[in-house]
């Protein structure tokens, strides 16, 4: 039985979905507005007011981007420091959250609130940086991938996920003579794929997207990752390499649209892939808010 | 059996006790092979800092390290107290961070009763999307997004004002605007994400209470008043207390990508400030004495939220 929908209603309907088309607008002029910028030749981006559409072309931005070597070191620099970090946290994530799975684990309450309690209180700033200055790591990518390894929060996500899975696999394996390292990599590893993602994409996006650390710990401008050069070029100021890395060419180009373009250049990676991924991390939303 | 040895030879059932547990750990040795690279990294990277924290209480210098270095007592917290800046920080952290609560809080409620009444699959997935991105950029990104869009030259925000015959404002230099460019910047990134759980709150609602309204013949909005929102509250009520909890954290990320040297008064914050007096400054002692007067307070704030929430529901937070 279907109820007709009264006038009221109808009014309603319209009311919600013009607000919340209204609200995408929202969310997209100003990656409309910084796309059309990097592609527009300078008298259109001196022009006051909304560039949603590009109407004149002008790619000069996105050829000094090209052009510039320390933008590809950058983005070297982001990927190694996104896939190593991705690969420690996952495999320090599981090599933590499968034995405290285990109910027999000798003094398993004491190893989990040794780790649990890291999550309330920290050290903070200054002895965390005090810390890898100590322990030689300035300058390097452990610098970048030690300190935030693993976290507590995700290990007992991973745990709680694992002891949910049917034990009758796992004794199979132990009556074939398998120690439970071997367990961990052949037999709970291939069945925990969806949490794996799930942890891999919140590691990755958390390495893509950090800069703090490597502002502080990272002195050698070639080491430097992809957000700190756009914070360079963006927030900061000019950077002076960009005049010699284009060997003297002068080009006539707006300054304006050559830190949009790197702008673009930085968050199409994202923009392109966090839609079809999103579901992993609605899953990490979830399980983190209602319980573990 | 095992008290009357206690008594008789208190020393040996020790031993014999010890030796009993490294058996007991030498049987599940290839868990603890698993489990030690875990242990051994939040010993070094989460109890390092905790020990290194022990500087607050020092006049810190680098080479001398923290047994070389001379102990001061609270005197760190005295210069914090007595001094003007930081009680200004403080304050500008927790009046920037209610604020965020006030108006922050409700954003995301609203919007997913919004969503919740879309029902055409391809306009709500479509809508989900488009919020969520915000939240997956880094806030240098945002700064540059959000700095393009108050320009005073050619931001679309005002242009809009000039429709309206005001002259352009350069908002983020403006004191009197800083704070809620800050306040509408955090909603703007994180009201589509934080939806996800009001929409899971949502869709666990029994459908029957739907179904006996329509044959009541009750509209919409009184669904969404009588049914949807009452059963939402306890999802609500636990996720208020929590957020309250960290009402003394605040974003870092965000706060000094966007912070200039005009709005330093109402703008800077305890995560800032930290920073500058520690790292660009170098005043260790102090600015660990600013850090470990923050997480002590959010500590006991956490806590304290956390056990409250349990209080009122039975399930756990952690």
């Amino acid at each position: 039985m279907r109820i007709k929908q009264s006038a009221g209603d109808t009014v309603f309907m319209v009311l919600v979905y013009v607000l919340l088309t209204l609200l995408c607008f929202l969310f997209l002029v100003p990656i409309m507005q910084v796309v059309t910028v990097s592609v527009s030749p300078a008298e259109i981006i001196n022009r006051y007011g909304f560039h949603l559409i590009p109407t004149k072309f002008d790619f000069n931005g996105y050829v000094l981007v090209m052009h510039n070597s320390q933008i590809w070191l950058a983005y070297k620099n982001t990927i190694v420091r996104t896939v190593l970090g991705t690969s420690i946290t996952v495999l320090l994530t599981f090599m933590g959250a499968y034995p405290l799975s285990k109910k027999y684990l000798v003094h398993r309450k004491f190893w989990t609130g040794f780790i649990v309690l890291t999550m309330f209180f920290s050290g903070g700033l200054i002895p965390s940086y005090l810390l890898v200055k100590n322990l030689g790591l300035m300058n390097t990518v452990w610098a970048l991938v030690l300190p935030s390894a693993v976290s507590a929060y995700m290990l007992l996500v991973v745990r709680s996920f694992i002891a949910g899975l049917p034990e009758s696999l796992e004794e199979s394996a132990q009556i074939d003579g398998a120690n439970e390292i071997f367990v961990l990599f052949l037999i709970i590893i291939p069945l925990s794929l969806p949490i794996i993602a799930t942890v891999g994409l919140y590691s990755a996006i958390f390495h893509w997207n950090a800069w703090f650390d490597s502002m502080i710990y990272i002195q050698d401008g070639k080491k430097q990752v992809l957000q700190i050069l756009l914070r360079n070029i963006l927030l900061v100021g000019s950077d002076p390499s960009w005049e010699t890395s284009t060997g003297g060419l002068k080009m006539n180009v707006n300054s304006e649209s050559l830190k949009m373009a790197t702008l673009v250049v930085s968050m199409a990676p994202i923009l392109a892939v966090y839609p079809f991924l999103q579901k992993y991390f609605l899953k990490g939303a979830l399980i983190g808010s209602i319980k573990g | 059996m095992e008290t009357i040895l206690t008594q008789l030879n208190p020393g040996k059932v020790k031993w014999r006790g010890i030796a009993n547990i490294l058996r007991k750990y030498r049987a599940q040795k290839y868990l603890f092979i698993m489990l030690l690279p875990v242990l051994a990294y939040f010993a070094i990277f989460h109890y390092g800092p905790i020990y290194g924290v022990l500087i607050a209480f020092q006049d810190y210098r680098i080479l001398d390290g923290i047994s070389g270095s001379p102990w001061v007592g609270l005197a760190n917290f005295w210069d914090l107290f007595s001094g003007a800046t930081f009680l200004q920080v403080l304050r500008n952290s927790l009046i920037i961070n209610f604020y965020k609560l006030v108006f922050g809080f409700p954003a995301p409620i609203l919007l997913a009763l919004l969503i919740n009444e879309v029902n055409r699959s391809w306009f709500k997935k479509t809508v989900q999307t488009i919020s969520y991105m915000p939240h997956f950029l880094s806030w240098i990104i945002l700064s540059g997004l959000i700095i393009e869009i108050l320009s005073p030259s050619r931001g679309p925000v005002n242009l809009i004002l000039s429709w309206f015959g005001v002259k352009p404002i350069y908002f983020i230099t403006e004191p009197g605007w800083f704070r809620s460019i800050l306040v509408s910047s955090e909603i703007w990134r994180n009201v589509g994400f934080s939806t996800i759980i009001y929409l899971a709150a949502i869709a666990g609602i029994n459908p029957e209470m739907y179904e006996a309204a329509e044959v009541d013949g009750i509209n919409r909005i009184r669904k969404i008043w009588y049914i949807t929102l009452p059963s939402m509250i306890p999802v609500i009520v636990i996720l208020l207390i929590l957020a309250t909890g960290s009402i003394i954290n605040d974003d870092f990320e965000q706060v000094y990508n966007l912070l200039n040297a005009k709005v330093q008064d109402v703008g800077n914050v305890i995560s800032t400030y930290t920073y500058t007096e520690g790292l660009t400054r170098m005043n260790y002692s102090y600015a660990a004495a600013v850090g470990l007067f923050k997480n002590v307070v959010s500590l006991v704030m956490v806590l304290s939220a956390n056990m409250l929430a349990k209080k009122l529901t039975e399930e756990t937070i952690i």
